[in-house]
């Protein structure tokens, strides 16, 4: 996954970093919508839920999960991309 | 050096309204010169709207002249902002208002967030929501003539401001249903964007027993993509499709107009800010709190309210040419809320960057604190009391 993750080129990167409310998910969903299909969108979360809850998402909603990275200690690059 | 440095803030709101009476209160009047532009007169305590559908407020009493609310020495205009001249450090107003134009020095932008139902094809003809004066009057209107049948209650669109206000719309719908009389010929669904019923885990632990012991059907990895007003169906993107009888949607939300696409901010309006400083990114003489900001925080008045004292430190430090000091040096991500769980309970988050809430169980001590503080509202937060 990582090796597939650092040749991805992010359309953009959400710090969403101690975002507990409206909380990761929820930020990548809103910037998933004014995204354009094929857009590659990185989120940066310091919530543990965020590993499981962001591919879970993806599934149900058919984009695909390009991978999950561990940028430094807690904090995960999840990286989705917006597939129609 | 400048003479007296120009400070135009932008919005009066909760934000605007606090960061103005703040400056004011620090920087002596030769230090600096403070002009607040609103689009209205008036100051609007929104929080209040949530109880309005059901006939628990009148919406006249959730505003007042918002010049009443500004320290004297503060300079009002009236006028709606039609562009930001970055380059010239000029604000330009709409229309044919006395004043067509306003140099700064300083910059302040709390211009909060709008509605755009229109944005979510057929949410406009199709569904209720109480995020304005005239939106939460058409639903009472509707709630008073519902006689039961199918709600469907949830979140239509993201970004939207005060995060836990579905939740406890939904509690007091409940409640309320319950109250007429009106409970056991209808179904309640309540929908969510994500895999539980509110984005804070901590809060969904509590909220989903409430919900469950309420019959409230839930609807979760719901992302609200259309309504067919014709065949009453709200469709979202995951491909469910719920009939409702009565469709009460939170609207997506953006920034102000004349923000959307600008220099400073993205498509939608939102202004690209530290997280910290709360300057907008590449211009240190701007700053930005509140709704109106792109950072991934709860948009709600808490939020402006204790991102206000870090702003007027900063740029009080900047005027005076020293390095900010204290506790409001930098924003920590600090918010709290109520939430409204019906039946005269409520309970209370507050968290930052750092810390997920603790989420005490509902009761009525912080149902009543939030009355109080509804009311208390006036007197404490727009002047900087608390």
């Amino acid at each position: 996954m990582t090796s597939v993750l650092n040749q991805t080129q992010l359309t953009k990167e959400i710090d969403a970093r101690g975002s507990f409310c409206p909380g990761p998910l929820m930020e990548l969903i809103r910037n998933i919508k004014t995204a354009n299909i094929g857009d590659t969108i990185g989120v940066l979360s310091s919530d543990k839920g965020s590993i499981t809850d962001i591919p879970a998402w993806a599934a149900k909603a058919r984009h695909e999960l390009v991978g999950i990275q561990d940028v430094n200690g807690d904090i995960k690059r999840i990286v989705v991309r917006k597939t129609h | 050096m400048m003479d007296c440095p120009r400070i135009l803030v932008l919005g009066g709101g909760t934000g605007g309204t606090l960061i103005a009476n703040l400056l004011a209160k620090k920087l002596r009047p030769s230090e600096a010169n403070i002009t607040l532009i609103s689009a209205s007169p008036r100051h609007l305590y929104q929080p209040g709207w949530l109880y309005v559908p059901f006939g628990w407020q009148d919406p006249r009493s959730l505003s007042r002249s918002l010049k009443s609310l500004l320290n004297k020495r503060i300079k009002l205009e009236i006028g709606a902002v039609s562009k930001l001249d970055l380059e010239n450090h000029r604000v330009l107003l709409e229309g044919n208002t006395q004043t067509a134009s306003l140099e700064y020095d300083y910059l302040v932008i709390a211009t909060g967030s709008r509605v755009t139902p229109e944005d979510v094809p057929g949410l406009s003809e199709g569904g209720h929501h109480f995020y304005t004066e005239e939106a939460a009057w058409k639903l009472h209107a509707a709630l008073e003539e519902f006689q039961g049948g199918h709600i469907v209650v949830g979140v239509g669109g993201l970004p939207h401001k005060c995060p836990v206000a579905p939740l406890e719309f939904v509690f007091l719908l409940e409640e309320f249903l319950t109250r007429k009389g009106l409970r056991d010929q209808t179904k309640i669904t309540y929908t969510y964007p994500i895999n539980r019923v509110f984005s804070i885990e901590t809060v969904a632990e509590v909220a989903a027993p409430l919900l469950a012991e309420r019959g409230i059907e839930v609807e979760t990895f719901f992302n609200l993509e259309s309504v067919d007003p014709a065949r009453k169906l709200a469709i979202s993107m995951e491909g469910t499709e719920l009939e409702y009888d009565l469709l009460v949607m939170i609207p997506p939300h953006r920034g102000a107009k004349f923000l959307e696409g600008s220099a400073i901010a993205d498509a939608q309006g939102w202004v690209s800010t530290d997280r910290e400083t709360l300057q907008v990114k590449d211009h240190p003489n701007i700053y930005a709190l509140g709704d109106t900001t792109d950072l991934p925080i709860s948009k709600a008045g808490s939020t402006a309210h204790f991102e206000a004292p870090v702003v007027a430190e900063r740029l009080t430090a900047q005027i005076r040419g020293l390095q900010p000091e204290g506790k409001h040096s930098s924003y920590n991500g600090k918010v709290i809320c109520f939430l409204e769980s019906g039946y005269e309970k409520a309970s209370i988050l507050a968290f930052d960057y750092d810390n997920p809430p603790k989420v005490p169980t509902p009761s009525w001590l912080y149902h009543f604190e939030k009355m109080a503080f509804n009311k208390a509202y006036w007197y404490l937060v727009p002047t900087g009391v608390v």
